[in-house]
This record gives C-alpha cells, structure tokens and sequence, in this order.
C-alpha cells in the first residue's frame, strides 16, 4: 500500500504546484488584448497557415487592429471572400477595396539581345537554373525565361516569347502568383492604372549592362530629368517609377536611350490587329 | 574545460538529437522548408533544452532520487517542461514581447517535444552533474540548430529539382535526411580520436 502514496503524492503534489504558479502568471501576468483584434482573431480561420504573410492568424489580427486603414482585409486567402466580409464588417473597410494591381515583367533581354556566359543543359526550370552559378546569361538579374511563372499562372496570363516572359494584361487578376514564384524576383506587382514602367532589372554599372545586354538599363539619368513629376528616380544603377506620382505621361519613355521604359496603351486605343490586304496578297 | 569542450562537441556532432538519435524528427520535417522558420524554432528548442534541464535535473536528484521514485521520472518531467514552457511563455509575452514575437509560434510546438523530454532524462542517465547537464542541454539545442539549417538548404535545392512523381513530397524528405545522418554517423570517432580517449 505504501508503494503508492509517495508516487501518487508527488505527481499531484508536483501538478498541483505547477497549476497554482500558472494560474497567479496568468493573472498577474496577463497583457491587456486589443478587444478589436480579439474579435477580429475570431473572424480568422485559425490554421495559422501564414498565407497573408503574417506569421499565423493572431499575428494578422493584430497587425489588422493596430493600423485598420494600411493593412489590407482581404488577405486571408484560405478564408477568401466571406471571411474578408467579416474582417471588413469588424473594421468598417470595404473589403474589397483593394486596388486592382497586374503583374509586370521587369525584363526585356530577348535571346538575341542579351548574352550568355555558357550553354546551359539541365533541368528547365527556372529556380533549378538559378542555383547553377546564377543562370547561363550574362546578366544576373534578368528574365530566365524557363517559365516557372507559367507554370504557377492559373489565369493563362503569362508566357515566353523570345525567352521572356510577358504578361497579358487582359488575362491577369493581379493573384501575384508569378512574382512569388520568380527566382529572380523581376516580376513585380504594379496598379493597373499605372501604365509606364521601366521593364529591366539590372543593378549592374552602366558600362557593364551596355557590355552584356542591348536593352538595360544604364543610369543615365535621362529619364529623371524628362520626367515633370519627380515620379522616376535612378536608385541603385536602375530608374524606378513611382506610381503614385507617375501620370502615364510617357515622357521618360521617349527619353529613354535604351528604350526600355514601356509604355501599355489604354485598353481602349487597343485597335483589334488587322492584317493590311496588300501583306495578304503578297503572302499568296 | 576539456571536459566542456568533450560535452558540447559531442552533443553537436557525435550524438547529434536528430540525425544520430533520431529524436525531433517532427519538428525537423516539418518546419525545415523554410531557412527563417527553421531557424526560429531552433532558437526556441535550445531556449526550452536548457530551460528543461534546469528544472529537471535538481527534481531527479533532489526529489526523486531520495524518495526512492526514480521510475517516475518520465511523466513527472513531462509535466514540469509543459508546465515551465507555458510559464516562459506567460512571463516572455509581458516582460519580453520582441523574444516572444521571434519564440512565440514554436514554444508551444515544442512542449511535450521528445528531442526536448529526451535531453533531460539522458543527462541523468549520462551521470551528469548540473553544469554538465545544462552544457549538454546547449549542445543539444544546437545541434538540433545545425541539422535543421542545414536540412533547409537541402530540401530548397530538391524541391528545385525535377524528380519522379512517385518521390514527391515527403518520400524524398525522407530519403535525404537519412543520406544527412548516415554523413553524420562519420563523427562518431571524431570525438575519441581528437581527445584520446
């Protein structure tokens, strides 16, 4: 009989301990919680899944509580529109206001107007490409352009043409799968209404991207002096515009020795292509 | 110092907790896709580790021990380390919200962690004295760090890479964390052949 006392004795004793020291920490210790983000934590699915790029759920709803107008409410992909309602409706932020943004390819070295340091054979994919000494071309930071944000794209927005990518506009949904998925990390998510960007990568000198590629960018500067809007600054060996600032004028882009700054039309001075009849007889 | 040196290298390479003692196995599949998350639960299993171990070891060889209840060890430790790691965690969240923010996510993963419960009843059954024990304890959790850093690298360069379907996911995990350990059975002399014994 005695054989039991001491152990059973000691485990509850222990427990017991144990239970009054956590209990007088929880109350002593406890930190007031936003009443907002508490409410807001039970809106949330709770899988902790890190999709919204806070680390898990608590850390969202928090983040959300403290600054309701900067932080988006619709960023729970796993919970999707309903859940977005509900963050919103705690918050009183339309939930869907958040602006339209497309995936833009900032890379225009074609095959023909980059060059290579080697053949490259192996797996074609971009990130494998990648860790072999940084890719076959010569430019470090440009378009692969084996495609692996084809791959992820679900839209059909997005493909290869002369071994870069390119984004169709009218497919795109702004999802940023692509951009998440580039090695390279060219693929950046811009407004929709923003249409000027500088379509190059290239952190090298001037000299150096002239050496290697037909359509980099050189810090020249020029565009920064054509731009009227201090929208374009040369930071790091490449132009940058800030679409806040930047009104589509596309001055900068006819400034630009190199032209790699783009200019998207608007959707609606989109003429359907037609064929010239004369070509059509020619070709026959 | 020889001694501590012994110790720690020991429980680093020759006795490394995941890929020679094969304990942690989940949190070492689990949270070694990414190199940040990786290294983030390592830091809270060192913290934990040596956390443990300080608690543990005067139980054992002040309460257990001159009790006769030695046999008692296992659901006795579990209960301290589950109760002690949810008291860091109270404490961390008030006083230190920055370390909390960095461990916080993990500290619970690891409560009842078996790489964790592990260590304190080896150091007792080692013979280890405290110092030794906490020494021990830090190893561990580093070597639990080393193997998880590691092991993220190379899970990012096979999910680059195109291999059967059949090996996807979880199968090819596998297969390389036990090319890592048998890389690792190499320094089980090590120890013996640098300090002579």
């Amino acid at each position: 009989m005695s054989a039991f006392v001491a152990p059973v004795v000691l485990v509850v004793g222990v427990g017991f301990i144990a239970a009054v020291i956590l209990t007088l920490a929880a109350k002593f210790m406890a930190v007031p919680v936003d009443e907002t983000a508490l409410k807001l934590r039970e809106a949330l699915p709770g899988a902790n899944c890190g999709a919204c790029g806070y680390a898990g759920c608590d850390d969202y709803a928090s983040a959300l509580a403290a600054d309701p107008t900067g932080v988006a409410p619709n960023l729970c992909t796993p919970g999707g529109a309903s859940v977005a309602a509900a963050v919103g409706a705690l918050l009183g932020v339309d939930a869907t206001a958040a602006e339209p943004i497309v995936a833009a390819v900032m890379c225009s070295g074609l095959t023909d107007l980059t060059k290579k340091d080697m053949e490259y054979q192996g797996y074609k994919t971009c990130a494998s490409v990648k860790q072999f000494f940084g890719g076959p071309g010569s430019c470090k930071y440009g378009c692969i352009g084996y495609g692996d944000c084809v791959e992820v794209c679900k839209y059909d927005a997005i493909d290869i043409c002369s071994g870069v990518a390119l984004v169709n506009r009218e497919n795109c949904v702004g999802c940023g799968m692509c951009a998440k998925e580039c090695p390279q990390r060219i693929i950046d998510m811009i407004p929709v209404k923003s249409r000027v960007y500088v379509s190059c990568s290239s952190k090298d000198t001037g000299k150096r991207t002239k050496d290697i590629c037909e359509v980099g960018c050189i810090a020249c500067k020029l565009c920064e002096k054509a731009c009227k809007f201090d929208a374009v600054h040369v930071v790091d060996n490449i132009a940058k515009i800030d679409p806040v600032k930047c009104v589509n004028c596309g001055l900068c882009a006819k400034a630009c020795p190199r032209d790699i700054i783009h200019v998207i039309p608007k959707p609606k001075a989109a003429k359907p292509l037609v064929i010239p009849a004369k070509d059509e007889a020619t070709a026959q | 110092m020889r001694e501590a040196i012994i110790i720690i290298m020991g429980a680093v390479l020759a006795n490394n907790f995941v890929l020679v003692r094969f304990l942690g196995i989940c949190p070492f599949l689990g949270v070694s896709k990414k190199l940040d998350s990786a290294i983030g639960m390592s830091m809270a299993v060192v913290f934990v580790m040596v956390m443990a171990t300080a608690a543990t070891w005067p139980i054992q060889n002040l309460l257990l021990e001159p009790n006769g209840i030695g046999y008692m060890q296992t659901i006795v430790f579990i209960l301290v380390i589950a109760a002690l790691v949810q008291l860091v965690e109270i404490a961390l969240k008030k006083y230190v919200p920055a370390l909390h923010k960095g461990l916080g996510v993990y500290l619970p993963l690891i409560t009842t962690n078996c790489a964790v419960l592990g260590v304190t009843v080896l150091n007792i059954d080692e013979g280890y004295g405290f110092a030794q024990s906490l020494l021990n304890s830090f190893g561990a959790g580093i070597g639990f760090m080393l193997a998880m850093f590691l092991f993220a690298g190379v899970r990012g360069r096979i999910e680059a890479n195109d291999y059967p379907e059949s090996f996807k996911g979880i199968a090819s995990t596998l297969i390389a964390a036990s090319i890592l350990s048998l890389s690792f059975m190499g320094f089980s002399g090590m120890i013996d052949g640098i300090f002579g014994m």
